[in-house]
């Protein structure tokens, strides 16, 4: 073969993978565009049909027999007060056990049976928190279908959630600050306080944030528990029915009065801002406390 | 109850006062695992106190193992066993009821790669400080420039102390904060592991100059696999291979004229 023809033979398969470069940032750009489409289209068709329900008593009024004067305040308050008290619980048991994992729990097939009992947790289908939540604490706690009932069934919900974030978020402290610590004669406490919790408190409250997130969406274990579909008043404490806002769309969609669904969008609306405020706040925080190193 | 450093002492389970000569850290049949898998197979030596002595030998020897097994850092990994004795002033510091905390309290220790806090250059010396004791204000921020003036760093920082960040520094200066770090808990021993293998030959002689006059006030063991550094620092040199110490002598000694041919031929450069 000719020096020319191996000079052509090599451009040609260049070509060929230069090709196959540019298809493959087409494919991910297609597959992106995609994705922000559907959303784009769910969002304008919602919108159009929440359009005239847009208002301020949107907010302020609560469920009636007449679309143009219901609204979603108990619902709103509800998720509030729920997704608040659930946090409570969540919080501090998710972290603590996450730091008992990674800091203290040695290697051994006891760590490895927890730490794989709640990565399947975390996959359990959440209608079956909803019957765990009646049986353990509406029924055996005899808390009834409040909201203290909500929060703590929502707070098992999540809590395999927020161990696995901030274990993430612990795992990723390097060793070498918890060695340098230790060098200087620092106990296993002082290590994780000082250090371990301090560098990775963005990440744990990004995956706590995440994890709230994901609650306050849930409609299904809170449906099994009995939450209320109708609350025309906003709960006076933590032992008082309640509902949250799915249930409430959840319960206008199923009306047959057609201005019930525009109302329906509206609340979609909502509970859509309420997450997309709860994931800003988690971005938010993400960038002003990030420690680099 | 005598106090040392801040932290209390029982005088009996760390006696201070020198019998034995000039030797302060005495290792006798070491023995360390990973696993299954031995790291040091039996090492004794004695380090004598000011003094500098180098561990050598190629990578993966153990000699490492051996530095964090005398501040019983080596059981922050979990499948680490160790047997032997390392005597430090005469006591076990494996013996029982010795906290491997206070261990580490008087036997300081620099890394290989600089592993300052990404805090305050000021926070990052006070740190150790802070842990131990309670002092006020104005001791700790004397404690905290003596101990960036003993790591020649003090005059590069002493305007950005609290505004810069340890982790803004270049790696000779963050090397150098270590060290002021783990001087500031005042150590009597200050082990460091391959303290200069991540940085420039100017850092290196920075740090090289400052280990002389460290001698001073403590005992200083490194680590290191640039035999040259080795030649140069250090008063006794210790050769480690696979796990065996095979020769620990005086450093000129063990240069010019080895006593073991293995020595010999890491030294000239024939394997390792």
């Amino acid at each position: 073969m000719t020096a020319a023809a191996v000079e052509a033979g090599w451009r040609r398969r260049l070509e060929r993978r230069e090709l196959a470069a540019r298809l493959f940032v087409v494919a991910c750009q297609v597959a992106t565009l995609l994705g922000l489409l559907f959303v784009a289209i769910l969002l304008v068709d919602v919108a159009q049909n929440a359009a005239p329900y847009l208002r301020r008593e949107l907010v302020t009024n609560f469920p009636s027999r007449f679309p143009h004067q219901a609204g979603y305040a108990s619902a709103l308050v509800g998720t509030v007060y729920v997704a608040g008290l659930m946090s409570l619980v969540s919080f501090p048991l998710g972290v603590l056990a996450a730091v008992y994992l990674e800091e203290y729990a040695g290697p051994g097939p006891l760590t490895r049976l927890m730490e794989v009992t709640i990565a399947n947790l975390a996959a359990v289908p959440s209608v079956l928190y909803g019957l765990l939540g009646l049986g353990l604490f509406v029924e055996g706690l005899r808390l009834g279908k409040s909201i203290l009932a909500g929060a703590l069934t929502l707070a098992l919900l999540v809590l395999p959630l927020t161990i696995l974030f901030s274990r993430e978020a612990i795992r990723a402290v390097p060793f070498s600050f918890r060695e340098a610590a230790y060098a200087l004669g620092a106990t296993r406490w002082q290590v994780v306080r000082h250090h371990v919790l301090p560098y990775a408190a963005p990440g744990i409250l990004t995956g706590t944030i995440l994890s709230l997130a994901r609650a306050v969406g849930e409609t299904a274990p809170l449906i099994m528990l009995g939450a209320l579909q109708y609350v025309p008043f906003l709960p006076r404490g933590v032992l008082d029915y309640f509902t949250v806002l799915p249930i409430q769309v959840f319960n206008y969609v199923s009306l047959p009065n057609p201005e019930f669904r525009r109302l329906a969008a509206a609340g979609i609306l909502l509970l859509l801002a309420v997450l997309l405020a709860l994931n800003a706040t988690a971005i938010g925080l993400r960038r002003r406390s990030q420690i680099r190193w | 109850m005598d106090t040392v450093l801040g932290t209390r002492v029982r005088p009996e389970v760390l006696p201070r006062s020198v019998s034995e000569g000039e030797v302060i850290l005495r290792v006798q049949g070491l023995r360390v695992w990973y696993g299954s898998t031995p790291a040091l197979r039996g090492v004794s030596l004695d380090i004598p106190e000011r003094r500098i002595t180098a561990v050598i030998g190629p990578s993966g020897c153990g000699k490492s193992t051996l530095v964090r097994a005398i501040n019983r850092m080596n059981e922050l990994i979990p499948t680490v066993r160790t047997e032997g004795r390392v005597l430090f002033r005469g006591q076990d510091l494996y013996g029982p009821g010795v906290d491997p905390v206070e261990v580490r309290v008087r036997i300081g220790m620099v890394f290989q790669k600089p592993n300052p806090f990404p805090k305050s250059i000021y926070e990052n010396v006070a740190f150790g400080l802070r842990l131990h004791r309670r002092c006020g204000r104005r001791e700790l921020d004397e404690r905290v420039e003596r101990a960036l003036r003993q790591a020649a760093l003090w005059d590069e920082v002493k305007d950005v102390l609290h505004r810069k960040n340890g982790l803004e520094l270049s790696g000779g200066q963050q090397q150098r904060l270590c060290i002021a770090r783990a001087l500031a808990v005042e150590p009597e021993v200050l082990l460091l592991d391959e303290p200069c293998s991540a940085l420039d030959p100017t850092a290196t002689a920075r740090i090289e100059a400052l280990m002389e006059d460290l001698t001073r006030d403590y005992t200083l063991v490194i680590v290191t696999h640039n035999m040259q550094q080795a030649a140069r620092v250090s008063d006794f040199t210790g050769f480690i291979l696979g796990g065996e110490l095979v020769e620990f002598a005086p450093t000129q000694q063990l240069f010019t004229t080895p006593r073991d041919r293995r020595t010999e031929e890491y030294i000239t450069g024939r394997f390792g």
